[in-house]
């Protein structure tokens, strides 16, 4: 059954000379099966961010909606929760209140014992004990998103989405939080819509890519099935005749056919 | 960093040291009993004042710890007053643009007047000195503090304001969690302008109401011609704005936060 269903959304932006409006993509439509974890690949300013937040609530679609599990979305909610680019933790916060904060509203009803026990145990899931009462500035990028990623996951949202969760951490740590986020999926199987624009890292992580043509006016041009066994070696994956298949393809796409804008369909 | 503050310091006292020489220099030989009094006579009043701060002979007669502790009641009455009034007009007037528009052509007309502009009407109103003197530091606290959260508040990040939205908190959680932090540095900026700005009023208040407090006592000791106690005052006044200050200071340096 279709579980989030993205419903023919255009997104237009008052246009930058003032009057009237610049079209960002029109008509986008797709779906995400339940535990499914399908990736948005395009150039920047294809709107794949955009699109993300109008699935978060935080923005609206000038057409179209977004049905999650045959409810309309039209506010943010605890359902989504979305882990950014920019980390957005609470800097007065420690890691441990940042995420508590999270879980908190997540289980109004849980004792403090609770709360604290859940916050603990993700704290150690992604590697950040002993740094339970620093704060953000006094972590790295790469441990910052661990946070935002524990902050996520220990809601137990519906849906997660990331939106070029490892765009701002540098490359080395970049691949063992991408093997730290498929380990936590794997656990939790989540419904997952990710925005990037690394190719190795949607071929690694999804089942299916959905590439968009270059913006403005950009649609949704292709849904790529990856069709490479669980769980994914980066090492391995780097002779699988597969993988290298649907890296050349996508990059060729993203090098040569995405220019064409609205006309490719 | 060390080596420059042993240079402030020494910097520093040759500087008061220079000062005070030239005060008692200047002093030393005008006739006895007139003239401005210099820097050691003001130093054996401060030693007389300081012995017995808490002395009460009457209305007129009170020591300086008394009169300083009747200043201080009436700061923290109203400026505590006037903050709370501040930054709960504040925090509204921030998370909404439409109001803050509307309300702020108000607010740029009554900041820069004087507090003890206000002083008729409240004697008129209330009928009480003491209670007018309060209202009128309440009316000094007010607009620093007020501007400044309005501001804080209007530029909070709107990645803090989406995490809030998305974990659904109520409006209670959202203010205490996520809005007064993420504007407090800007709010307790306020708070230190509008404490300076109140403990200036407060002296000249009191000038006018009499009675009790700082600013009565170095009215009445003008009367009395006790420039010596007049000047001990100012010191004092003095020391205490720098202590309300650092407090205020240690509280900000508490709520930073570095993104």
């Amino acid at each position: 059954m279709d579980f989030l269903v993205v419903d023919h959304v255009t997104k237009n932006f008052p246009a930058a000379s003032g009057s009237g409006e610049t079209c960002v993509f029109r008509d986008v439509a797709f779906t995400i099966a339940e535990g499914e974890f399908l990736t948005m690949v395009g150039h920047s300013g294809c709107g794949k961010s955009t699109l993300l937040n109008i699935i978060a609530g935080l923005e609206r679609s000038t057409a179209g909606g977004v049905v999650l599990s045959g409810r309309q979305i039209a506010e943010p909610g605890m359902d989504r929760m979305v882990v950014f680019q920019n980390f957005s933790l609470m800097p007065w916060m420690t890691v441990f209140e940042n995420i508590r904060l999270a879980v908190r509203a997540a289980f109004p009803g849980w004792s403090r014992a609770q709360v604290n026990a859940c916050v603990q145990r993700w704290i150690t899931t992604v590697g950040l004990g002993g740094s339970e009462s620093k704060r953000p500035a006094a972590l790295s990028g790469g441990m910052r998103q661990r946070v935002g990623l524990a902050r996520a996951f220990s809601t137990e949202p519906k849906v997660l989405l990331l939106d070029e969760p490892f765009a701002q951490i540098d490359a080395l740590t970049r691949g063992v939080i991408q093997d730290e986020l498929m380990r936590m999926w794997t656990a939790s199987r989540n419904t997952v819509f990710m925005v990037t624009h690394d190719v190795d890292e949607a071929i690694l992580l999804s089942d299916r890519i959905a590439l968009m043509t270059s913006g403005p006016g950009a649609r949704l041009a292709e849904l790529v099935e990856v069709k490479l066994a669980r769980p994914r070696r980066r090492s391995e994956l780097i002779d699988d005749p597969e993988y290298l298949r649907l890296r050349t393809h996508i990059l060729r796409f993203l090098v040569e056919g995405s220019g064409q804008g609205g006309s490719h369909g | 960093m060390r080596h420059d503050r042993a240079r402030v310091m020494l910097i520093s006292l040759l500087l008061g040291t220079i000062f005070v020489g030239a005060w008692q220099a200047a002093v030393v030989r005008q006739p006895k009993g007139k003239g401005l009094p210099g820097p050691a006579a003001v130093a054996v009043e401060a030693w007389e004042t300081l012995r017995h701060p808490f002395y009460d002979n009457g209305p007129n007669d009170k020591g300086i710890g008394l009169q300083l502790g009747a200043s201080l009641g009436r700061l923290v009455v109203g400026y505590v007053a006037g903050s709370a009034v501040a930054i709960m007009l504040g925090v509204t007037l921030g998370l909404s643009p439409v109001l803050y528009r509307a309300v702020n052509p108000y607010i740029q007309v009554l900041k820069p007047v004087s507090p003890l502009a206000w002083m008729p009407l409240f004697l008129y109103t209330l009928k009480d000195s003491g209670q007018s003197a309060i209202l009128v530091i309440f009316m000094s606290s007010l607009w620093p503090t007020l501007a400044n959260t309005a501001f804080g508040v209007a530029s909070i990040k709107r990645d803090y304001l989406n995490v809030a939205a998305i974990l659904q908190l109520g409006w209670l959680r959202r203010l205490v969690t996520v809005v007064l932090p993420a504007a407090a540095p800007a709010i307790v900026a306020g708070l230190r302008i509008s404490i300076g700005s109140a403990w200036i009023a407060i002296v000249a208040a009191e000038m006018l109401i009499g009675g009790t407090g700082i600013g009565y006592f170095v009215w009445n000791e003008w009367n009395n011609l006790q420039l010596t106690s007049v000047i001990f005052a100012i010191l004092a006044i003095g020391l205490i704005g720098v202590l309300l200050d650092a407090g205020l200071g240690r509280l900000s340096r508490a709520l930073a936060y570095s993104e």
